[in-house]
């Protein structure tokens, strides 16, 4: 009795959560793939395939996205990995974790556009260079400010997970490998380093592939030069209206992600993304 | 000697924090300059927040982008919940397991695969782009991170509340609303609020299934954000930092409570 009554509840619940699961996880999903396979008039096809891996612009376009993706992501992890550690020998890490956090709860858009203002012209950063008596340079629309703003964006979400798992790391393994005799360099390489190493790795993960689809900055910041995954996706569905090439793209990137995930010990914690420990 | 290498660490920290603040601060000092670009400050002034709130437009897409938030974070927590509670009532490991990948998979999709799926997924079953089609692919991709937010509070509750309850006579109703429900709440609230900030942050998705006629807050500064400075913004974003910062602390005092409300139930068991 009361088991057929707890199976009844069960379904109840699962109706609206099941419904949300089969349209809006699957069948996308699905239809992304299945558009795919039909070119701009709407026929089938498997020319999409062809044009993507014969076309020297679309692979190129792949090769550079991953490159700037990969740049990105080494960038926010030289800075971030620091800045953890560091925050953990502070005397309110939590503290300073929630001021690092913060910055992610303004919108992405209003941090992209103030960049716009800083890297302009007579924009306060060229006013220091010219202070420092380098010159006033273009900034904006150049490759470096499009990484340097995703970095910008991205530290937060790189200096979480590694952050918790520094503070996993027991202070007595690296009293003892100093005991042993261990240099500083050699208890960090041995020791701290890949003890943390899935921090790291959850980190990449929530870095790396956003980093292949952040269109809005290559428009904003990098001024159409740097052309990533994101970027073409958005042309594609958006401008030209070619959705099958667009969700060829789409599948590309969906592989990538995958490997990403695979590279990186697969279980997602993109929930990190949002800024929260528990 | 560790005195002072304590002093550098600090400074590095300092640095991070310096240039993690520097923009967002920039912005809000502009919103309160004369001139109207980003380069020099020119004296103080409210008018480019008299300006906003003269623009009617502006303040339209504003309360329809506060609207499709509180909307699609109700219902987000809503179905989120009831999917976490049906999740934790899954007996086999295989279903649970198989139930929380899908779960996750619009957590770790880049938003540009959502929005473009969203996309043909609303052509092909003829929803026309505009609030409707906001509104549903804002609760679509805020439902994830409800069910992880509620999902450990409903673990956390032991069997035995809900068996005597029900050796007491309470239904199935009674045993949800007046059993579960409340012990899950800190659970649901910090749901509800970072479905709320999923939707206040969307741009991406937002972009691709809004259509022509409708738009909300994110989208509408990537276009005039395109057309270049334009002080309004700034004003604009002196107001939204203030609404961030009530979030955060709205959210802080809501963990705060949860985590007193927790010591509470275990000293009076003791």
């Amino acid at each position: 009795m009361q088991r057929k009554q707890r199976l009844s509840r069960n379904t109840a619940y699962f109706v609206p959560y099941t419904l949300w699961i089969l349209l809006f996880v699957i069948a996308p999903v699905l239809l992304l793939i299945y558009q795919s396979f039909f070119n701009i008039d709407g026929q089938f096809t498997f020319a999409n395939y062809q044009t993507y891996f014969s076309s020297s612009t679309y692979l190129m376009m792949t090769v550079n996205s991953v490159w700037y993706a990969f740049l990105i992501t080494l960038a926010t992890l030289l800075i971030s990995y620091p800045t953890a550690y560091l925050l953990n020998e502070t005397k309110h890490p939590q503290l300073w974790l929630l001021l690092i956090i913060m910055p992610t709860w303004i919108n992405l858009l209003l941090k992209a556009y103030a960049f716009i203002g800083i890297f302009s012209q007579a924009g306060i950063a060229n006013q220091f260079l010219s202070f420092i008596g380098i010159g006033p340079k273009q900034l904006l629309f150049t490759n470096f400010s499009f990484i340097f703003v995703a970095a910008y964006i991205q530290i937060p979400f790189m200096v979480l997970p590694i952050y918790n798992s520094i503070s996993e790391l027991k202070p007595s393994y690296v009293n003892a490998s100093r005991d042993l005799g261990a240099t500083n360099w050699q208890t960090f390489s041995r020791v701290i380093f890949p003890l943390t190493l899935p921090g790291v790795k959850a980190g990449i993960q929530a870095v790396f592939i956003p980093s292949l689809s952040l269109f809005m900055l290559t428009r904003l910041i990098g001024g159409n030069k740097v052309i990533t995954l994101g970027t073409a996706i958005e042309e594609h569905f958006l401008t030209t209206m070619n959705w099958g090439m667009g969700s060829t793209i789409g599948v590309v990137l969906i592989v990538a992600m995958v490997i990403i995930m695979w590279l990186t010990g697969g279980s997602g914690k993109r929930h990190a993304r949002k800024g929260l420990t528990k | 000697m560790t005195q002072r290498r304590f002093k550098w660490r600090n400074l590095y920290l300092w640095l991070v924090f310096i240039v993690l603040y520097a923009p967002i601060i920039f912005l809000v000092v502009y919103s309160f300059s004369k001139g109207d670009t980003m380069t020099n400050f020119h004296g103080f002034t409210w008018s480019h927040y008299q300006d906003l709130f003269a623009d009617t437009r502006l303040i339209a897409i504003f309360l329809d982008t506060l609207l499709i938030a509180l909307l699609s974070s109700l219902l987000a927590t809503a179905v989120g919940t009831l999917g976490a509670l049906g999740i934790n009532n899954t007996t086999r490991p295989v279903t649970k397991n198989t139930l929380l990948a899908l779960n996750n998979i619009l957590m770790v999709s880049p938003d540009v695969i959502i929005g473009a799926s969203f996309l043909i997924f609303f052509t092909a079953l003829k929803i026309p782009l505009g609030f409707g089609s906001v509104l549903l692919s804002h609760i679509a991709f805020s439902i994830p991170i409800v069910v992880l937010m509620v999902l450990p509070k409903i673990q956390e509750m032991s069997t035995s509340l809900l068996d005597a309850a029900a050796d007491l006579g309470a239904n199935n109703w009674q045993l949800l609303s007046q059993v579960i429900v409340p012990y899950i709440m800190p659970g649901i609230f910090s749901g509800f609020f970072m479905a709320l900030t999923y939707s206040l942050d969307d741009f991406a998705v937002t972009f691709f299934v809004t259509g022509n006629g409708f738009t909300t807050l994110s989208v509408e500064i990537y276009s005039r954000a395109r057309q270049g400075i334009n002080l309004e913004i700034n004003a604009l974003s002196g107001l939204m930092f203030l609404m961030a910062m009530v979030l955060v602390i709205g959210y802080y005092f809501i963990n705060q409570y949860s985590s007193r409300h927790r010591s509470n139930v275990r000293g009076r068991r003791k």
